[in-house]
């Protein structure tokens, strides 16, 4: 039988106990079966060791160093993440990017994402982007009066529209 | 939408069971997928997420690999009916406790399952039975590469796949196994094992309990890092080490034989004993119990065919299906008394375990 070991949280007897090792550091957990449940360690689904080992970093600085960090799309600021341990938009990884990209350093193999795109999300965007620049330079030619240059851009723009049309995007 | 089409149809876990690879119950593999235009699941407005909600039904029931799903509103099922879900792995305990605009679609043979705004927007799940990652990963890529040909997701070229929790930007990918170790428990090696995984950036999850088979010895296996490595390389790392531990289980369970074969006939001896004659049996020790059974038939002791028995009533002997078998909500006691008496009922066939081919 094990030696006892006190829960990290509530020094009571740890029952379930944990390691993990991320860029060649040792991170130990134990926990009693109360804080393990608690911390969602016994849901098959609903655990990461990283979320326990990041919650409890560098709290003091925390606050501090992101003060003035906020998600512009979203209103999220870095003391939600801190309650909540989840980003609130796909934009904070950019607009809270001081904050997160430490993190990720800490908890992942590399940080730059390598492996599967969604392509059809990235032929719609390209198209998207092609569509805006299209509308800017048309209205360009319509100030310009340069009106056979902004007839040929709006066939340009309804070929498009047609094109997206049959892409069915939602 | 009631889950009474789920449960009278065969699924992956209850009616699978193969000998191929004993040691590896299932596999599993999940994907966090979100939509590009809305804020994650646990930041967004409840109007917010019953758009996604009503844009995601609408997609993936179309999905022509998820064939006649059954797609429904957490909020519409009762609380047994969740536990249920809950018990079969098909979702999970926080989608099932925060039911605002949360939903699940399954495949009638509950071998996919993809929630809707849990932790992320979509869950995409796939489990097949004994050791398939690779098969699961093709799967599940396919059902993924559909669902996107309508829905913007969440992605930058940089990070990959964007997810509500940093732990699963990149691949969103998450991978496991879980495996059946009473060999590696009984003989103490657990933690050891455990200690080597972690070297590769795979996490043992499991309770190490007083007696430390607490939870019928099942542990799941997986890989906790998901930004820097391809789902391939994810897959294929995670598969060598699965391999090692089960050659790691095969030799403890050789040396137990070996060394101390009384011991363990007699615990096999004992839950054949309890499972067929026992009056109260809570869910905690019916695992274990079953546990060893499992085992035994692993040894040879037991029939082949009990395998799917056993591997069926790991799930049957779970808190929402007694109750299921109750056809009522029932308490503590009274499920203790119902899951013996199944049990009674379940092992009133099986001969006795014989271990005259062990010891020759």
């Amino acid at each position: 039988m094990a030696e006892s070991i006190n829960c990290d949280i509530c020094s009571k007897l740890a029952t379930v106990h944990l390691t993990q090792i991320v860029n060649g550091k040792i991170h130990k957990i134990d926990l009693c079966e109360t804080c393990a449940k608690e911390k969602g360690v016994t849901d098959p689904n609903g655990f990461s060791l990283a979320d326990l080992l990041t919650s409890g970093v560098e709290n003091e600085d925390f606050e501090a160093v992101h003060k003035d960090l906020v998600c512009e799309e979203c209103g999220f600021a870095p003391e939600d993440y801190k309650k909540l341990g989840r980003l609130g938009c796909p934009r904070c990884y950019e607009n809270l990017a001081p904050m997160i990209a430490p993190m990720l350093a800490h908890m992942h193999k590399g940080v730059s994402h390598v492996g599967k795109n969604p392509e059809n999300t990235l032929i719609r965007e390209v198209s998207r982007q092609k569509e805006s620049n299209i509308k800017a330079q048309l209205q360009l030619a319509i100030e310009e009066e340069r009106y056979e240059d902004a007839a040929k851009l709006r066939d340009q723009l309804m070929q498009l529209g047609e094109e997206n049309e049959t892409s069915n995007v939602h | 939408m009631s889950i009474r089409s789920i449960l009278k149809t065969r699924g992956e876990l209850t009616q699978n069971s193969s000998a191929k690879c004993p040691i590896v119950m299932s596999t599993r593999i999940r994907l966090a997928r979100n939509l590009a235009q809305y804020p994650f699941p646990g930041w967004a407005k409840k109007t917010q997420k019953e758009e996604v909600l009503g844009k995601c039904l609408e997609v993936v029931a179309r999905i022509p690999k998820i064939k006649n799903p059954a797609a429904l509103r957490i909020d519409e099922l009762k609380e047994l009916e969740r536990q249920i879900l809950f018990e079969r792995h098909l979702i999970s305990r926080e989608l099932s406790n925060e039911p605002e605009g949360a939903g699940v679609i399954i495949s009638a043979n509950q071998a996919c399952s993809i929630m809707i705004n849990e932790e992320d927007h979509l869950r995409i799940q796939v489990i097949k039975n004994g050791l398939h990652l690779k098969r699961a990963w093709n799967f599940i890529n396919s059902v993924d590469s559909s669902i996107e040909e309508s829905l913007d997701y969440a992605y930058s070229e940089h990070l990959g796949y964007l997810t509500a929790c940093p732990t699963n930007v990149g691949t969103g990918l998450r991978a496991s196994a879980m495996l059946h170790l009473p060999g590696l428990v009984i003989s103490g090696q657990m933690e050891k094992v455990v200690r080597a995984v972690n070297q590769l950036g795979i996490a043992v999850r499991g309770i190490f309990g007083e007696g430390s088979d607490a939870s019928g010895s099942f542990f799941q296996i997986s890989n906790q890092q998901t930004l820097g490595e391809s789902e391939a390389d994810i897959v294929k790392r995670l598969n060598s080490v699965i391999g090692t531990i089960i050659e790691r289980e095969e030799d403890a369970r050789e040396k137990v034989l070996e060394a101390e074969s009384s011991k363990i006939f007699d615990k096999i001896g004992r839950a054949y004993g309890v499972l067929k004659n026992g009056y109260l049996l809570s869910s905690s020790e019916a695992m274990n119990r079953l546990s060893l059974i499992r085992l035994a038939v692993d040894f040879g002791s037991f029939p082949e065919q009990s395998r799917l028995l056993v591997d069926r009533l790991f799930i049957e002997c779970q808190p929402g299906h007694v109750q299921l078998k109750a056809n009522k909500e029932i308490d503590l006691t009274q499920r203790d008394v119902l899951r013996a008496s199944f049990m009674r009922e379940a092992f009133a066939d099986l001969p006795e375990p014989s271990f005259d081919h062990i010891t020759r």
